[in-house]
């Protein structure tokens, strides 16, 4: 029974289905009750659920997060939504210092299964602060996971998942492919939460992506097909931790790598792939590995947001400095 | 599908709402007993006891101590001796090397033992670092506070045990928690209570305001305790509010009262009233426990380059442990015996957390690994394998 649904209806499908297996299950933040979110990702579940699971809360990342923290040394599994990317940072205290050490300062004893979910990137014409990329100051802190789907399967599955996990989880939403659809088998048996994908085989390159970027990538694939190049397009799916065992089977494969993602490639995550899969794969490598990201400068008002996010052609400009080596 | 209890929350909900009636007057009556001072002059502060040890009447606070037997009282007397004691041989202990730091409590005493007493066994706790005094209230051993100090954990006692929480560093922050922890109480629909200690530089701070606000709005049942030791580090209470700490909570919504932190009994009535407005639906209290930090802000901090030592004399007239001694000698509640006693206990307790500090081992280095995660992480994985490679290749040198 598989039903063709927005990515957007997958995470609100998948909340939906924890709310009713687990009464320990709450969804927190700023307008998710009536309204149903900004992006209507937890639309009706207020309305089925109650107002004491679906929380309308004052508008206070900090306090979203740090009562999320509570609730859960009470013995509940907070889904706190921060409503943009660029809101997160008053969160970021919370998060970084108490969500993240809570369990290894108890020195096991206290588990906070809470998920952060954070709807993320740019490429939708928004105002400041509503487009950015936020992912690697976050995979640099020990105790946390990161996630981010790129289609609707994805998103149904790693929600249950992370909202499963004892471990505080950030779980960063695509927004530009909120709308974007694709079957979710409510069904399946899915594959490790961590674990990438290959979501398009290839020989002669590998493009590793995550979130919003692993739909480009594929883009980015077919039109080199057209030029009789066979790109591997390898979703990550994760960004903490990374699956580096399915990167360099690729690579070893492919033996050249271009990294994407939105976010500035200084200190992104694509340095950290770089690194690891050039010590990891050194005697296979054909060519430095490459990134294609956002540049080292706030990100640009809406009319020029296109120039600052990796595109077709940028990646495909990669691409082919990569396989000139 | 589990559409939760809504029973327990509407009725909380109601008994909320009923209670901010109360609440609301709580406050009034409060600003009008402040008002009714002159300008300029300190606020009216509930106590109990004075420094000289004789019982004041309280017509509004009297009932919550009404029941308090001569046993109980040489208790918290013999609560705070204790903590002292126990105080005094960490901030030894740090001078000789065996702690990195230690934040002394030193003249906090009343405010730590009689909100701590007030507390009840499935109540809450969310502690800064420096309250000794309430983690023996909640029966967490010494000893257990002293890894962190001591640099071998970073907290590590099981704050499910006792309802205490681990220590929080970083101020202010466990304000929210509590607050979270509260709201889920709520949830429960159990009747009991949260308490957040924070001080008067963490008032400063925007998550104890974020937690005002989520606790006021969603009516949880938590006290927020303040012990306003007149001291942020270097940084008076005057650096951090232009109003007495206590009334902040009117703008809130809810009730604030400042009482003498150092009268053991005017604290133990005080939170009582605050914890049992928790526990029946009534929502959140602030109590600023008016006191004072005798001791430096820890033992890396030197008091003499920002206080003279005047304040110091004056606060030390005020003593929480001797003014509940010259009580119960006055009263005779308690005899030399008892004072003789507890002497021996208190240097009985010095002892044995000498020895427990001098005994505690460093931890296993992979203990750096440990914990990280609930459900692990492979980048921890490979690293804990790399560092285990790192250290096994000096045994193959003939290493250790």
């Amino acid at each position: 029974m598989a039903d063709k649904m927005a990515l957007a209806k997958a995470i609100n499908e998948s909340l939906r289905r924890a709310l009713e297996s687990d009464d320990k299950v709450l969804i927190m933040g700023e307008d998710v009750g009536k309204l149903g979110g900004v992006f209507r990702v937890t639309d009706g579940l207020q309305k089925d659920f109650g107002e004491s699971r679906v929380i309308d809360t004052p508008l206070a990342e900090s306090g979203i997060v740090g009562t999320a923290i509570g609730l859960a040394l009470r013995g509940y599994r907070p889904v706190v939504e921060i409503q943009f990317d660029g809101f997160v940072f008053p969160a970021y205290d919370q998060i970084v210092t108490q969500l993240a050490k809570m369990h290894a300062r108890s020195l096991g004893k206290v588990k906070l299964p809470v998920v952060v979910r954070i709807p993320y990137g740019g490429g939708i014409g928004a105002v400041e602060h509503h487009s950015e990329s936020p992912e690697s100051l976050f995979a640099h802190v020990a105790g946390l996971k990161i996630v981010s789907p790129s289609n609707a399967s994805d998103a149904y599955w790693m929600m249950q998942q992370a909202i499963q996990s004892d471990d505080p989880v950030i779980f960063f939403e695509p927004k530009r492919r909120y709308w974007d659809k694709a079957e979710v088998n409510a069904e399946a048996i899915p594959g490790p939460l961590h674990k990438a994908a290959v979501v398009r085989p290839g020989t002669d390159l590998t493009l590793a992506a995550y979130g919003p970027m692993v739909k480009l990538c594929q883009e980015v694939a077919d039109a080199a097909a057209e030029e009789g190049k066979n790109l591997e397009v390898l979703d990550l799916r994760s960004v903490s931790p990374i699956d580096f065992d399915s990167i360099q089977s690729s690579v070893e494969k492919t033996r050249r790598l271009v990294v994407v993602h939105e976010a500035p490639v200084f200190f992104g995550s694509g340095a950290e792939i770089a690194a690891r899969i050039t010590e990891r794969c050194f005697y296979h490598l054909e060519a430095p590995v490459l990134r294609v990201g956002g540049y080292h400068a706030p990100y640009p008002p809406a009319r020029l947001e296109e120039e600052y996010l990796p595109n077709l052609d940028r990646v495909l400009d990669a691409v082919d400095r990569s396989l000139a080596y | 599908m589990t559409v939760e209890s809504t029973a327990a929350r509407t009725s909380r909900r109601s008994a909320g709402s009923k209670a901010g009636t109360t609440g609301t007057k709580r406050t009034t009556r409060t600003t009008a007993k402040k008002d009714a001072g002159a300008k300029g002059t300190e606020p009216q502060l509930v106590q109990l006891l004075t420094p000289e040890g004789k019982r004041v009447k309280n017509a509004e606070y009297d009932k919550y101590v009404a029941g308090v037997t001569p046993e109980e009282l040489r208790g918290l007397y013999r609560d705070m001796v204790l903590t002292r004691r126990f105080d005094a041989e960490a901030t030894a202990l740090q001078r000789q090397g065996e702690l990195g730091l230690w934040a002394s409590l030193l003249g906090q005493e009343a405010a730590q033992i009689g909100s701590g007493r007030a507390t009840r066994e499935d109540d809450y706790v969310f502690p800064t670092y420096r309250e000794h005094g309430v983690a023996w209230c909640r029966g967490v051993d010494p000893t257990n506070l002293l890894g962190m100090f001591r640099g071998v954990n970073n907290g590590g006692w099981d704050p499910n045990s006792n309802n205490f929480q681990l220590y929080t560093i970083v101020i202010g922050s466990q304000t929210l928690h509590a607050t979270g922890y509260a709201m889920g109480v709520a949830k429960d629909g159990a009747d009991s209570a949260v308490i957040a200690y924070f001080g008067d530089g963490a008032s400063s701070q925007g998550d104890v305001a974020e937690s005002f606000t989520f606790s006021a709005v969603y009516n949880a049942p938590v006290v927020f305790f303040c012990q306003n030791n007149q001291w942020a580090i270097s940084e008076p209470t005057e650096k951090q509010s232009r109003v007495p700490i206590y009334q902040r909570a009117q703008g809130f919504g809810f009730p604030g009262v400042r009482v003498d932190g150092n009268d053991v009994l005017g604290v133990l009535a005080v939170t009582r009233w605050a914890l049992e407005r928790a526990r029946s639906g009534e929502g959140p209290t602030l109590v600023e426990a008016f006191t004072y930090r005798m001791g430096a802000h820890t033992t890396s901090d030197d008091p003499s380059r920002y206080r003279g030592d005047e304040e110091r004399q004056a606060w030390e007239a005020k003593d929480p442990i001797l003014r509940l001694r010259r009580y119960l000698e006055a009263s005779n509640h308690a005899d030399e015996g008892f004072f003789a006693e507890l002497e021996a206990e208190s240097e009985a307790l010095g002892k044995r957390v000498r020895e427990a500090v001098r005994a505690m081992p460093d931890p296993d280095r992979f203990a750096i690994f440990e914990n990280v995660y609930a459900d692990g992480h492979a980048l921890v994985d490979e690293e804990r394998a790399q560092f285990a490679a790192y250290q096994a290749s000096f045994a193959d040198e003939g290493g250790n």
